[in-house]
């Protein structure tokens, strides 16, 4: 059982000392009850939640096939038989936009998934381990975060061709020194604590300091991070797609749907309109998640 | 001062030497033979090999490298396999419409996001502060390319203000330029503005419980004069921290909205460099991109020593810590 003080090391730490007792459980829990109280993060997590089942459940919701054209119906006005209208090909624009929801959230959820697993295993590395190893993470990270972020994954989706494991391995490879950086900056301001000097001084191994004392210290930047960097890549995915660089057609993506819109805008916006506006609804919903779980989370900020 | 500048413009060149080899390799992982793109199906072959020969792509990678690595810090930066004009001379060409975009872009990104952080920051919690913070969030999950889509449809299809694409370089017709550019430029530096809207509430707030404010305040200076004189300057650190980093999104931004607005610049010519597999002119556009990039922030570190001078550049960077976002 870890016995890691979680808030105020000075008061705790007779505490926890006489009576071991599991302060991550109740810090987690009292977090939980702080987060009831945050509407806008409340609201993030139910546009997050709602996106998360329109990518499960959309394409049995939707009421035509994604592809299939009706060439009499081209443009049709939002209304009647199609709630959203149709594109160019006569295809129901709100079935393309329930299909698509799938790909949006996979990327972004994978990508960041990536991103965070690897750049938090860097950035521990780098900051507890210092020294060389250091040294050459950090410079590798500051090459990787040169690359406008944008063109870095253009290129790597140049290399790797359009399919939709590509678009979500070059968007973590993106995102990877956001973690590195912050988990390395983290550890570094953890790593002189007296609860690290005394789980060292037992001898306890390296492998179980890093993953269970100070892994969990700064796990909550990092869950901030993660829901704010989400919202990113679901922008970068969608900038990909639209540049034709994303899930390739006939399958449908948000950005791809835009794009294709855009051309016969002035007779008949809807298509160019409808799938903007899930993005920008999906980004929304991860950026009011992870401001809420700032609020939540960071201690600096009690106001 | 001058160690500090010596040591980062060390750094920077590491940095960009691995951007570089980076980017070499990436460019020849990409699938395509230039040679193939350029010539055409018809030609293959013995053909296809000799002009592979004349432009040096059959030779080992690292040969190719070097060869490219000692011509560029001639200032070579190789020719075109699509045009066979010199890649610095394009790149002369087309980066001042680039930096013309991105820097109007911040222009409108301080113009919106300052005065309104001012104001959400003095009327913390209250309507106007939550209104204000929530449409900055709305700004910043907005994606470009759909504002840029809304505004073409209003300003250029319905009401005819601003023409949808276009380029008149500044020194042939100035104004036709300025128009020309009012419509990418908001769609790029609208989301920065929301960005340098949430930094700049949040860096006040902070500098509002300062000992210094309350003393400011209790000694009756005005409202305004406390934050333009006080609040603000202290507030500035955060605020350059953001637009050094907030750069090199406006950079990757610009890809996507030169495409839209088919203005001839870098990005667009980077884009069709790698659609077109054109090594070379790859190589010289990502590396100028990434210098640009670096080359601000490295700017934005010296000017913290001016903007502060209590800040005194070390080796270690300063305001690192809220890089990120």
């Amino acid at each position: 059982m870890s016995t890691q003080t979680s808030e105020s090391p000075k008061v705790n730490s007779q505490l926890t000392a006489l009576s071991p007792r599991r302060p991550s459980q109740s810090y987690w829990s009292r977090m939980g009850r702080k987060a009831v109280r945050n509407p806008q993060g409340i609201i993030g997590f139910i546009i997050v939640l709602l996106f998360a089942l329109m990518a499960i459940f959309g394409p049995m919701l939707a009421p035509y096939s994604p592809t299939s054209m009706k060439m009499t119906k081209r443009l049709a006005a939002p209304g009647g038989d199609f709630l959203l209208g149709t594109d160019d090909f006569g295809r129901d624009i709100l079935s393309r936009l329930l299909h698509g929801a799938g790909a949006s959230f996979q990327v972004g959820l994978f990508s960041v998934l990536i991103a965070l697993i690897f750049g938090t295993l860097l950035g521990l590395l780098a900051g507890y381990r210092g020294s060389w190893i250091d040294t050459i993470i950090v410079s590798a990270m500051d090459i990787l975060f040169a690359f406008p972020a944008v063109l870095l994954a253009i290129a790597i989706m140049a290399m790797l061709g359009p399919n939709l494991n590509n678009v979500i391995l070059a968007i973590g490879i993106v995102n990877l020194p956001v973690f590195a950086r912050l988990t390395r900056g983290s550890v570094m301001s953890v790593k002189g604590l007296l609860y690290i000097e005394a789980a060292r001084s037992t001898g306890v191994p390296d492998l179980i300091i890093v993953f269970r004392h100070v892994l969990p210290n700064i796990l909550a930047p990092l869950i901030v991070q993660g829901s704010l960097t989400i919202a990113a890549a679901i922008l970068t995915e969608a900038s990909l797609s639209y540049l034709g660089l994303g899930n390739p057609p006939p399958a449908p993506s948000w950005g791809n749907m835009l794009s294709s819109g855009y051309g016969f805008m002035q007779t008949s916006p809807w298509p160019a309109i409808f799938p903007g506006l899930a993005i920008m609804l999906a980004v929304l919903g991860f950026n009011l998640m992870g401001d809420g779980l700032r609020d939540t989370l960071d201690p600096t900020l009690r106001a | 001062m001058g160690r500090y500048l010596v040591n980062r413009l060390l750094t920077t060149l590491v940095v960009l030497l691995g951007v570089s080899i980076i980017t070499f390799s990436l460019i020849r992982l990409i699938p395509g033979d230039p040679i193939q793109v350029m010539l055409g199906p018809e030609v293959t072959g013995n053909r296809a090999d000799e002009i592979r020969a004349l432009y040096g792509l059959n030779r080992p990678w690292p040969v190719q490298y070097f060869e490219w690595l000692t011509k560029a810090f001639q200032g070579n930066l190789g020719s075109s396999l699509r045009s066979g004009l010199p890649v610095s001379d394009s790149i002369m060409e087309k980066l001042p419409v680039t930096i013309e975009l991105t820097f109007f872009s911040i222009v409108i990104g301080l113009i919106i996001g300052l005065p309104l952080s001012i104001v959400a920051a003095r009327n913390r919690g209250k309507f106007i502060d939550g209104f204000l913070s929530s449409v900055a969030l709305l700004g910043i999950s907005m994606p470009g390319f759909w504002l840029a889509t809304l505004l073409v449809l209003l300003f250029s299809l319905y009401w005819r203000i601003f023409p949808p694409i276009g380029y008149v370089p500044f020194f042939e017709d100035p104004i036709e330029n300025l128009r020309n550019m009012v419509l990418p430029s908001i769609s790029l530096g609208l989301a920065f503005g929301a960005t340098v809207m949430r930094f700049t509430r949040s860096s006040l707030l902070e500098v509002f419980s300062q000992d210094y404010v309350r003393t400011a305040r209790a000694k009756g200076l005005s409202g305004r004069s406390v934050i333009n004189r006080h609040a603000l300057k202290n507030a500035m650190i955060p605020i350059m921290t953001v637009t050094g980093i907030q750069v090199g999104r406006l950079l990757g931004g610009a890809v996507i909205i030169e495409q839209i607005f088919a203005l001839p610049g870098l990005g667009r010519y980077t884009f069709d460099a790698i659609s077109t597999r054109d090594y070379p002119v790859m190589q010289g556009t990502v590396l100028v991109f990434t210098l640009v990039f670096i080359l601000v922030n490295l700017l934005v570190d010296v000017l913290y020593g001016v903007v502060d001078p209590r800040i005194k550049l070390t080796t270690e960077r300063v305001g690192q810590q809220k890089a990120t976002v």
